[in-house]
């Protein structure tokens, strides 16, 4: 909501420099927090058959031949979600950890957007082969997740290091809400995990209480917990993660599993 | 979505007009129609107007009712509003038997099939219910209050049905979606399964109504701000047919009407089998008949039914007994208007059904208001005058209300860039550090 084209600030300045520079944060300064309640003033796609992914992805959908492979099962989807992935930092870590998946960035702030898209494409043009399953859009995922994916389409989904709005007022402004859940559970193919952390107490407890009490989540048990590779990257994957670290702070995680519903 | 036209943003605090609403008793014993907050009903067995009476307890409608629903079996009435009272009657007696006090105001109201529940949506997007009825320990533990049941996000929510199988709520919003959502056994709970979002209006969705065949699968139809109709097979969320309504209206209308914008689907209505569609087109004087083929899943333009030149009807109704197709046109909330001049004016066309036999000669019509059913005193009753003098003037002034009423509640308010950053720069977070 900060501008409406991307014709000034970092942005420009990041494509100039060429693919192969890495976009530097001090062109990219941008608030802290965005409200996800205002009418967002940005293209949304009307229904996910209208995501362009090669745009996003040009090695897996070269734009020539987009046609061919329409209703092929073996066209690859967008399968994990990083809900406000700010710098990017999580998306980077997992791009080389699952090569052959596609994921995505979905964040708010205009300019933070822009940052990661310039992180990636210099990540690609000096890593050939590398990062072309990464990408990041700005959107507003609180009101738009049905408009970018398919029911069950997702098999993982990240909210890390969330704003904790602590004000009773606005805790509908957070990103874990029994509301939200619903949509989030339809987007997350059966079995697929959610993985929150925080570093608020007060929001690890309350993304927890959601989770527990949601008819369609159930919580992981810790041994498997241990054993995913995943979970290391949500502290040290993530810049947010690392300052937390650095601080010596505590962080608070919640990771559950998407479950089929069963009425009593 | 995107940041095109720039249309004057800034809107006058009263400025939104609460368009009139009718419905007709499904066994078509009664049909009331809601203006303001008047609510007015007549019993078309008795033949008389119905005064309301109210046991509840709570305070009786003080600003405009924004949706009114009968349930399935015609047993319960509920209306709600802008003044966050939700009112459920029993139809027998039309008295009141329950006031339910919203957070919010509300702007969609549905009984669930059974007449278990009443199910409003607020003006936040939060859908919450209420269980009615004497019956079931259930009730007990809540203490009766509303509970949310789904949410959608911040969004207004326009328009809730239940499915005619009762399985499925679906819920209509602003910004252009229609989720239908698994109502559980014990809604309490929350209805947390989504099975589908219809995605495919790009603009609001003002309406929507299931087909209910006896047998077979039912389908949804859903009207919107992009004048389109649209149907779908819901249970997959898939779209089946569009009729874009404007390339029909277009021709009828000036030049100057013919603006997307005026154009938007207003209310649509359905037969007893789903057959015929009609719709109701803010700047259209008429109703729109719509052939709706549910074999080949395809909508077809039938014909338009002109009215004279300034009635607009701003709601549908019919009823499954008789072939009536209600119509009503008005509006509240209107700058320099009493109250005592809540008129609305009512039509009614008959043989509303798709007759095989007889579609082209025994095309529905207009009734005169010396043919509608008891004549003057259900005029009298839903109107609230039969002075079509004084009702022109007023419905004249309407008519002009009526065509920003939707978009200004609806729209995404557009700001231009300049009007943009004048604004950011008034903000107080934001240092001037230049």
């Amino acid at each position: 909501m900060t501008r409406g084209d991307s014709a000034n600030g970092g942005g420009a300045s990041g494509q100039q420099q060429g693919a192969g520079k890495f976009p530097r944060k001090r062109f990219y300064r941008a608030r802290a927090h965005s409200n996800p309640l205002s009418d967002s003033h940005f293209p949304i796609p009307i229904s996910p058959d209208e995501v362009n992914l090669s745009q996003h992805y040009p090695r897996y959908f070269p734009s020539d031949e987009g046609e061919g492979r329409q209703g092929d099962a073996a066209v690859p989807r967008i399968r994990f979600a990083d809900v406000g992935c700010g710098f990017g930092g999580l998306l980077v870590g997992l791009s080389t950890l699952f090569p052959d998946t596609l994921m995505i960035g979905m964040e708010l702030r205009d300019k933070v957007t822009e940052y990661v898209k310039e992180r990636i494409l210099a990540l690609r043009a000096s890593n050939p082969g590398k990062y072309d399953n990464i990408s990041v859009v700005r959107t507003n995922s609180m009101k738009y997740i049905p408009n970018y994916f398919r029911k069950a389409q997702l098999s993982k989904m990240f909210f890390l290091f969330p704003d904790p709005h602590f004000k009773e007022k606005n805790h509908r402004r957070r990103v874990i809400s029994m509301q939200l859940l619903d949509e989030y559970a339809y987007v997350m193919e059966e079995g697929g995990i959610i993985y929150t952390i925080t570093d608020v107490e007060e929001l690890g407890e309350w993304m927890r209480s959601c989770l527990e009490k949601h008819p369609l989540f159930q919580a992981i048990p810790e041994e498997e917990i241990k054993t995913d590779p995943v979970v290391k990257l949500l502290c040290t994957a993530t810049e947010e993660g690392q300052k937390v670290a650095r601080n010596g702070g505590h962080t608070f995680q919640a990771i559950f599993r998407r479950i089929s519903f069963k009425e009593e | 979505m995107e940041d095109t036209g720039v249309e004057e943003a800034e809107v006058s605090g009263g400025a939104e007009f609460a368009p009139a609403l009718v419905a007709a008793d499904p066994h078509g014993h009664s049909v009331a129609v809601a203006v303001g907050p008047e609510l007015r009903v007549f019993d078309l067995k008795a033949g008389s107007a119905v005064s309301l009476s109210d046991d509840s307890g709570g305070g009786s409608h003080s600003d405009a009712i924004r949706a009114i629903s009968f349930s399935a079996n015609g047993v319960l009435f509920a209306s709600a509003g802008d003044d966050k009272l939700v009112k459920v009657w029993k139809t027998d007696s039309w008295c009141c038997i329950r006031t339910i006090t919203s957070e919010k105001r509300a702007s969609a109201v549905a009984i669930s099939n059974d007449g278990l529940y009443v199910t409003f949506a607020d003006k936040f997007g939060v859908v919450w219910l209420v269980t009615m009825g004497e019956s079931g320990g259930e009730q007990e533990l809540t203490d009766n209050k509303p509970v949310s049941i789904l949410g959608h996000y911040c969004s207004i929510i326009t328009n809730m049905k239940f499915s005619p199988d009762g399985l499925f709520i679906a819920t209509a919003d602003r910004d252009f979606k229609i989720r239908i959502t698994l109502f559980p056994k014990k809604p309490l709970k929350g209805a947390h399964e989504i099975q589908s979002f219809c995605l495919g209006h790009t603009d609001f969705v003002s309406c929507i109504a299931f087909t209910c065949l006896s047998e077979g699968p039912s389908f949804l139809l859903s009207g919107g701000g992009d004048s389109t109709v649209r149907l779908w097979d819901y249970i997959k969320g898939c779209l089946l047919d569009t009729c874009q309504v404007s390339d029909k209206v277009g021709e009828l209308l000036e030049p100057n009407e013919t603006e997307d914008s005026n154009l938007a689907v207003a209310d649509i209505c359905l037969t007893n089998d789903g057959s015929l569609v009609a719709v109701a087109i803010k700047s259209l004087n008429g109703v729109m008949l719509l052939a709706c083929d549910l074999i080949a899943k395809k909508l077809s333009f039938l014909k338009v039914i002109t009215m004279e030149k300034c009635y607009i009807p701003t709601s549908l109704s019919s009823s499954f007994s008789a072939d009536l197709l209600w119509t009503v046109m008005g509006a509240s909330n209107m700058p320099n208007q009493a109250t005592s001049q809540l008129f609305t004016r009512v039509k009614i066309i008959p043989h509303f059904k798709k007759d095989p036999l007889a579609l082209c000669d025994h095309v529905p019509a207009v009734l005169e208001d010396s043919e509608v059913p008891h004549g003057e005193k259900l005029l009298l009753a839903l109107q609230g005058s039969l002075d079509i003098a004084k009702q022109e003037e007023v419905l004249a002034s309407v008519l002009a209300a009526l065509k920003v009423s939707m978009h200004k509640m609806l729209v995404k308010k557009h700001y231009s860039e300049e009007r943009r950053e004048q604004r950011k720069r008034g903000r107080n977070d934001k240092k001037i550090k230049k």
